[in-house]
C-alpha cells in the first residue's frame, strides 16, 4: 500500500525560480552593497570564485498584528524553580530583554542577521550591469576590423589563380556540345541537297561548303572566355573574442604597499571586466622603475624595488610587445597606476607623445590611474590631461579603496550612443 | 521467527537501503494497525537530500506551489541558517495530503528512518486523517492538484498581465491570510424549493401558534425608518474573512485577480488547521512512534543498541529547556502534547484519587479508545483546557507570568499547586488560541452609494492593540485590492473608537 520514492536523484534547484524572484525584489540593495563588498574583501576573493554576502532589509511582509507592548498577557513558562503565586519580578529594561516572559514560540531571525549569498557568476552580473567598456559594444556588434575569407560560389570574373577548373570544363563540355549539334545540323542540310542534285557545280559548292563546316566543327575552341568560372570568396566580419590587457604599474619607492593595493583592485576589476566580454583574456604585466620588464603576476604584485621613476620606457615596452604579439584582430585594453611621480618633464612629454601616437592608434581604451593625495597635479597627470577625453584615453584620481568602484564605474559607464 | 531474526538484522544496520525501508514500513504499518488501531491515509515515503529538503521547507512541504518571491526568501533564509549551522534541518516533514507524501532527510541512520516512519507516516498520517479540522476544512484528496492548478493558473497570469502585477496581487493577498479563513462554516446556499418549503413550514408555525393576544401590543413607533437604513446596511453581517470578502464584493477588480486571491484564500484554508492544532499533532505522533518502536522491540524486531539510539533521539525530541535557560524559546508542543496523551492513558489505566476528581470521564475506560477520542475530535485550546492535568503540570512546573503594560514588574499569576492548576490550564489553553494571536478584525460596512469606502473594525480583545505601522502597510495591500478607500477602526470593549487609520 505504501509507495518508497528515492526523490535524491531528482532535478535540484526546485527552489531557483522563487529565489530568484526574491533576488529581483532586492536587487537595488545588493547593487548599492557593491562598493563596500569591493572595499572590504581582498581582491583575491573577488577572483578566486566563493560567494558574496549582501546584508538586505525591507523584507518584512505586513500584516495585522497585536502590538506586543499593549494589553495584559498571562504567559505559561515551565521550570518554575521559586516563585510562589503573586511574586513580582522587575521587567528587564527596555530593549534588551532577555526574552523573558515575551512567550515567543517562534524565535525569528532579525533582518540585520539577513544576508543574501550570491553565486560568482550572480555577483559579476550584478557588478557589471549598468558598465560597458567605451566603443566596446560597437566594436563586438561591427566588427569592422577583422574579416575572414569564405567560399561563396563562382565568379566569371577574377584572378588566374583562383581558376576553378572542374566548373569551367563542365561549361565547356556544354558549349562544345551546343556548338557542335548546330554545325550538324548544317552539315546534314548539306548531304541531303547533295544528295538530291545532279549539277557538277552545284555539288562543288556543296561540298566545299560542308568541308567548311566540317572544318570549324573540328575547331570549336576548347575553352572560350564564357567557360572560365572563378572561386568566389566573400568577405566575412568575424566577431573579435580575444583581449590582452596590460597592467602598468609604476613600482619605485614612492609607491607604498598602500598605493599598490589600490592599483591591485584596479587592474582585477579590469580583469574580471574583460572576462565578462572576451573568450579569452590575456595579461601582461608591466612594471617599472627606471627601466621597464615584463614580470609575472605574482611577481608584479608582490615583489618590490626602489629607484627612480622613468615612464617611458614602459610604454615603449607596451608598444614592442603588441606588435610582436598581437595582431590586429585583438582587443588590447591598457592599464596605468602610477602615483605621479616621474623624473623630469621631460618624461612626462614623451610619455604623452608616447600614448598619442603609438599607443592610442592600436588599442581599444586606455585607463590611467594616478593614487596619490596630494593637492599638486603631478607632471604626468598635467601631460596626460591634455590629451584625456574620457573616450579612449581616461584618467582619473584614486587614493582610498572605496573610491575605485565609483572611478571604475565613470570610467566604464555605458554610454547610450554605444549600445544604440 | 526466521522472519523476525531477518528484519532484526536489517533494522539493526545503521545502513538502511531500499529493503529496510520497505520492511520498515511493513511492520510499522501493521504495529500501527493491529496495536494502535490507526486508521491512515496510504503512505507516500521520499527518500531526499538536504538540498531537497530545503526546498520542500520553503513550500512548506507542499510538492509544488505557485511562484512567489516570499517562497524565495525562506528558500535563502533557510539555507543561510543551516549552511551556517544556526539550524538543523528536521528529520522528516509530511503534508496533509492523500496518499501522505512524507519526505525523509537521506541521512538519517536506520534507527532514525524507523522513527520518522512511525511518526510521520502513522502519527500524523493518522492525525490527518481522522482529527475533525483536518476533515472539515481540508480535503486532502485535491490538495496536489490544486496546487498544480494554482501554479499553472499563476504562471498563465504573469505571461498575459505580467509578473509585476500578478506578484503585487499575491503580495496583498499574502497580507491578509491570517484574515482569509473560514472559522465557521458559511450555510449553503438554498435552492427554491428549499427555500419554498422554508416559508411554507414559517408559515403553518405561525398559523399554528397565532394568538389575538399578540395584537393588542403597541407597535414600535419608527421601525419603518430603521428597516430602511437597514436594507441599505452592507454587508448585513459582519465578515471576519477578509479576503473571501474581498474576493466578492470587490467593486472593480477583474476576475483573474479575484481567482489569484481565491488561491491564496485556499492554501490558508488548508493551513489554517495545522495552526490550530500543532501540540496535539506533534504530540500524538511523537505517543505514536513511541509506542510503535517499544512494540516492536518487545516483538524482538530491534535489539537494545537500537533502543539507546532511539531513547536518545527521543529525549533530544522531548528536550524543554527551562524558562531561564539560554535555549529557552518557548513551550516546546512536542513534549507538552505527548505528556498530556501520555497522562490520559496514564489517568485510564492507574488513576489516583487526585485524577478521580479531575477526569472522572476517563477513570476506568480503554485508555486507547479515549486517545483516539481525544485525536479525533480536539483542537489545542480544547485540548489543553480538557486534558492537561495537574500532574503535566507539577511534571513540568508550569507557571504563569503576568505582563501588564502599565506595570514596571511581571506578576506571578500562577504556578502548579493546588490553587492555580486551572488558572494555569486556562492560561495555557488562551494562549493556543488563534484569537490571542490574530487580531479579530472585520468588514463591518462598505459605503455602497457614494464613495464605495470599505469600513474594517478591529474588537481590541484584552487591551491589545495593533502594531501601528503594520496596519498601515497592511491597509495599502488592501486599498490596492479593493480598489477604493479604507478605514479601520480600533474599537475598545465600550465600542468606542480608540484608533483609526484611513487609506485614501
Amino acid at each position: 500500500m505504501s509507495h518508497i520514492i528515492d526523490r535524491r536523484k531528482n532535478d535540484r534547484g526546485k527552489s531557483t525560480g522563487n529565489r530568484q524572484k526574491f533576488l529581483k525584489r532586492v536587487e537595488n540593495q545588493i547593487k548599492r552593497a557593491i562598493p563596500d563588498i569591493l572595499s572590504q574583501e581582498s581582491i583575491k576573493d573577488t577572483k578566486s570564485g566563493g560567494s558574496v554576502k549582501v546584508p538586505v532589509r525591507g523584507l518584512e511582509e505586513p500584516h495585522f498584528r497585536h502590538d506586543p507592548k499593549t494589553g495584559k498577557k498571562y504567559i505559561v513558562q515551565p521550570g518554575n524553580d521559586k516563585f510562589s503565586e503573586g511574586d513580582r519580578v522587575p521587567k528587564p529594561k527596555s530593549g534588551e530583554g532577555s526574552g523573558r516572559g515575551k512567550g515567543s514560540n517562534s524565535p525569528q531571525v532579525t533582518e540585520d542577521e539577513f544576508t543574501v549569498v550570491l553565486s560568482r557568476e550572480e555577483f559579476l552580473k550584478y557588478f557589471f550591469d549598468d558598465l560597458a567598456l567605451p566603443h566596446m559594444v560597437k566594436k563586438l556588434m561591427e566588427s569592422t576590423e577583422s574579416f575572414s575569407m569564405r567560399r561563396a560560389g563562382y565568379t566569371r570574373d577574377s584572378v588566374p589563380s583562383r581558376l576553378n577548373i572542374k566548373t569551367s570544363y563542365q561549361q565547356s563540355l556544354g558549349r562544345q556540345l551546343a556548338l557542335r549539334g548546330v554545325f550538324e545540323k548544317k552539315l546534314k542540310g548539306l548531304e541531303e541537297q547533295l544528295a538530291k542534285t545532279r549539277k557538277k557545280a552545284e555539288r562543288e559548292a556543296l561540298e566545299l561548303e560542308m568541308e567548311r563546316v566540317r572544318r570549324q566543327a573540328n575547331t570549336i575552341p576548347f575553352f572560350e572566355d564564357i567557360d572560365l568560372r572563378y572561386n568566389n570568396f566573400e568577405r566575412v566580419p568575424i566577431p573579435v573574442t580575444s583581449a590582452v590587457m596590460f597592467c602598468i604599474m609604476d613600482v619605485s619607492a614612492s609607491m607604498g604597499q598602500h598605493e599598490k593595493d589600490i592599483a591591485k583592485r584596479f587592474f582585477t576589476l579590469l580583469y574580471i571586466f574583460l572576462t565578462r566580454q572576451y573568450k579569452n583574456v590575456e595579461l601582461v604585466f608591466i612594471r617599472h622603475h627606471t627601466e621597464a620588464r615584463e614580470v609575472s603576476e605574482e611577481e608584479f604584485f608582490n615583489s618590490r624595488e626602489s629607484g627612480g621613476t622613468v615612464v617611458a620606457p614602459s610604454l615603449k615596452l607596451v608598444d614592442k610587445i603588441m606588435r610582436e604579439r598581437y595582431d590586429e584582430s585583438w582587443n588590447v585594453y591598457c592599464c596605468q597606476a602610477s602615483d605621479g611621480d616621474v623624473w623630469s618633464k621631460q618624461d612626462a612629454l614623451e610619455c604623452k607623445n608616447l600614448v598619442l601616437e603609438t599607443i592610442l592608434p592600436s588599442i581599444q581604451f586606455m585607463a590611467y590611474i594616478e593614487i596619490s593625495n596630494k593637492e599638486r597635479e603631478s607632471d604626468l597627470w598635467q601631460a596626460y590631461k591634455r590629451i584625456s577625453n574620457d573616450d579612449d584615453f581616461a584618467i582619473r584620481h584614486v587614493y582610498e579603496p572605496y573610491e575605485i568602484w565609483p572611478v571604475f564605474q565613470g570610467l566604464f559607464r555605458k554610454r547610450s550612443e554605444t549600445t544604440k | 521467527m526466521t522472519d523476525i531474526e531477518k528484519y532484526r538484522t536489517l533494522f539493526c544496520n545503521p545502513n538502511w537501503d531500499g529493503e529496510t525501508l520497505e520492511a520498515a514500513d511493513e511492520v510499522i504499518s501493521r504495529i500501527g494497525k493491529e496495536y494502535l488501531k490507526l486508521k491512515t491515509y496510504p503512505n507516500q515515503i521520499e527518500v531526499v537530500t538536504s538540498e531537497q529538503m530545503l526546498d520542500a521547507y520553503s513550500l512548506t512541504g507542499l510538492p509544488t506551489s505557485y511562484p512567489h518571491w516570499k517562497f524565495g526568501k525562506d528558500f535563502v533564509l533557510n539555507q543561510n541558517n543551516y549552511t551556517k549551522g544556526r539550524m538543523g534541518l528536521s528529520y522528516e516533514l509530511v503534508i496533509n495530503s492523500n496518499p501522505c507524501i512524507s519526505y525523509n532527510m537521506e541521512n538519517n541512520s536506520t534507527c532514525m528512518m524507523l522513527l520518522v516512519i512511525a511518526h510521520a507516516c502513522q502519527g500524523h498520517n493518522a492525525f490527518f486523517a481522522n482529527n475533525y479540522m483536518f476533515l472539515d476544512w481540508t480535503s486532502a484528496d485535491s490538495i496536489v492538484d490544486y496546487m498544480s492548478f494554482a501554479r499553472e493558473y499563476i504562471l498563465r497570469c504573469e505571461e498575459e498581465y505580467g509578473e509585476e502585477e500578478v506578484e503585487r496581487v499575491l503580495d496583498a493577498a499574502h497580507a491578509l491570510m491570517h484574515h482569509g479563513v473560514d472559522k465557521y462554516k458559511k450555510p449553503s446556499k438554498v435552492s427554491a424549493k428549499e427555500e419554498n418549503e422554508r416559508l411554507k413550514k414559517l408559515t403553518l408555525i405561525k398559523r399554528e401558534n397565532y394568538n389575538e393576544l399578540w395584537r393588542t401590543l403597541p407597535s414600535m413607533p419608527d421601525v419603518q425608518e430603521t428597516s430602511t437604513s437597514d436594507d441599505y446596511r452592507f454587508p448585513k453581517e459582519p465578515e471576519e474573512n477578509l479576503l473571501y470578502f474581498i474576493e466578492k464584493y470587490a467593486p472593480a477588480l477583474p476576475p483573474w485577480k479575484r481567482e489569484i486571491i481565491r488561491i491564496v484564500r485556499k492554501v490558508a484554508q488548508y493551513f489554517y488547521p495545522q495552526g490550530a492544532t500543532k501540540v496535539m499533532n506533534e504530540g500524538f505522533a511523537t505517543f505514536t512512534h513511541y509506542h510503535i518502536i517499544n512494540r516492536m522491540f518487545d516483538e524482538g524486531y530491534v535489539n537494545d543498541g537500537f533502543m539507546l539510539e532511539f531513547l536518545k533521539s527521543h529525549s533530544s525530541v522531548l528536550y524543554q529547556p527551562e524558562y531561564k535557560s539560554k535555549f529557552y524559546s518557548g513551550l516546546n508542543p512536542y513534549t507538552l502534547g505527548f505528556n498530556i496523551f501520555m497522562d490520559i492513558k496514564r489517568i485510564c489505566q492507574n488513576p489516583t484519587a487526585e485524577d478521580k476528581q479531575w477526569f472522572p470521564d476517563l477513570i476506568g475506560k480503554d485508555w486507547l479508545e479515549q486517545v483516539h477520542y481525544v485525536m479525533e475530535n480536539f483542537r489545542d485550546d480544547s485540548f489543553i483546557l480538557q486534558y492537561l492535568s495537574p500532574k503535566v503540570i507539577r511534571d513540568m512546573r508550569l507557571f504563569t507570568v503576568v505582563d501588564c503594560e502599565y506595570e514596571d514588574e511581571y506578576e506571578i499569576g500562577a504556578i502548579h499547586n493546588e490553587r492555580g492548576y486551572r488558572r494555569v490550564r486556562e492560561h495555557l489553553s488562551n494562549q493556543y488560541d488563534r484569537a490571542s494571536l490574530v487580531p479579530n478584525i472585520q468588514v463591518t460596512k462598505v459605503d455602497l452609494h457614494r464613495t464605495s469606502k470599505l469600513h474594517l473594525t478591529h474588537y481590541i480583545q484584552k487591551d491589545r492593540r495593533l502594531d501601528a505601522s503594520s496596519a498601515k502597510d497592511t491597509l495599502d495591500h488592501i486599498r490596492f485590492l479593493w480598489g477604493f478607500p479604507v478605514e479601520l477602526h480600533s474599537k475598545n470593549k465600550l465600542g468606542i473608537n480608540e484608533t483609526s487609520f484611513e487609506v485614501k
